[in-house]
């Protein structure tokens, strides 16, 4: 049996769930309802669901929910701040110290040379995996097709 | 100019998106309850309805500067919120609330008219399709809980789903149908 219904018919019967049909979409359902008597029978049975939801409710929040709503954003947003003061303060640290320890190494005359082009080879390795894994992260991103869900 | 251009609500979101965190706070406590029942629909349960709908209003004030004036706030942000929850739900950091919790945790089931057998089948028959309601795909539940447990108005979910009233009957009834595939042999 064909289930399928079109995107007409299915707006007619959702209207006439919800209750909301005008004389010209009430004949039409009859017709539609002629045609496919077997639509009747599942028309019913939406109806009794759609009863059984109407009639549940959330239990509400205590009230003091909504009196600390606001004060929980503006902490958030606080913290929002925080973070991102940190967060540059400690960039700014890792630089200067990453800046000055390449500097120091280099200038280090005391290691073998192969020791430094070792130690060369592992950081620029390290940066061309991190960088290659935030390109990757950076184009499933775009493909992705729950990209939107990503604010 | 336009009479909306009057009205608080404008003058909040001009402040906000200038930065006034007291006009945000307004806009904060005007739609908080609405904003906490849509979170409630996608992911039920009361800490985490609480969790996203705070957190999206952060990201709506990080965002306000880019904010459109022309259109309603609760429909912007509405949006906001919506990819909030569907990414918690992605990332799993939200588990659908068990049957278990369920019926204490959530409805309070109307009273049957009838006997006390009546009663308890009534009740069992609800919380078979809430527990039902908690498995449909999120968009779909959200959208009965908007209609029939909050009563949502079909305008204002056609403004918040951007789309043309007859397509929110259209996709009401198709949650239905899905509603009723899955508690179908459970009742």
């Amino acid at each position: 049996m064909n289930h399928e219904l079109t995107e007409q018919e299915s707006m007619l019967l959702g209207k006439a769930l919800e209750g909301v049909l005008g004389e010209g979409e009430r004949r039409e359902l009859e017709a539609l309802l002629e045609r496919r008597p077997e639509l009747r029978k599942e028309f019913q049975s939406l109806k009794d669901v759609r009863e059984a939801t109407m009639a549940m409710n959330f239990k509400k929040p205590p009230e003091e929910t909504w009196d600390r709503y606001w004060a929980g954003v503006y902490a958030r947003l606080e913290r929002g701040i925080a973070w991102l003061l940190i967060s540059l303060g400690a960039a700014l640290v890792i630089a200067f110290a990453a800046y000055h320890a390449v500097l120091a190494f280099i200038e280090d005359t005391s290691s073998p040379l192969l020791l430094k082009i070792a130690i060369a080879g592992l950081v620029l390795g390290g940066a061309i995996l991190l960088v290659s894994v935030i390109r990757e992260k950076l184009v499933l991103r775009k493909t992705d097709k729950y990209r939107e869900v990503i604010r | 100019m336009d009479d909306w251009d009057q009205t608080p609500e404008a003058d909040w979101i001009r402040l906000a998106k200038a930065g006034d965190k007291e006009a945000f706070g307004n806009l904060v406590k005007a739609y908080m309850r609405q904003a906490y029942y849509v979170a409630l629909g996608f992911l039920g349960s009361h800490d985490d309805a609480l969790d996203a709908s705070q957190e999206a209003f952060v990201r709506a004030y990080d965002a306000m500067p880019t904010f459109d004036s022309s259109k309603r706030f609760f429909t912007w942000y509405y949006a906001i919120l919506r990819n909030h929850c569907l990414n918690m739900l992605r990332r799993k950091t939200i588990q659908p609330i068990p049957f278990s919790e369920v019926d204490r945790a959530i409805p309070e089931n109307v009273a049957a008219e009838g006997g006390a057998d009546d009663a308890i089948a009534h009740s069992e028959a609800h919380s078979v399709i809430w527990g039902a309601i908690w498995r449909l795909d999120p968009d779909d539940r959200q959208l009965i809980v908007a209609r029939d447990i909050l009563g949502t108005p079909y305008a204002l979910l056609a403004e918040l789903l951007d789309v043309p009233m007859g397509t929110v009957m259209s996709r009401l009834y198709h949650a239905r149908r899905r509603l009723r595939s899955a508690v179908e042999g459970l009742l």
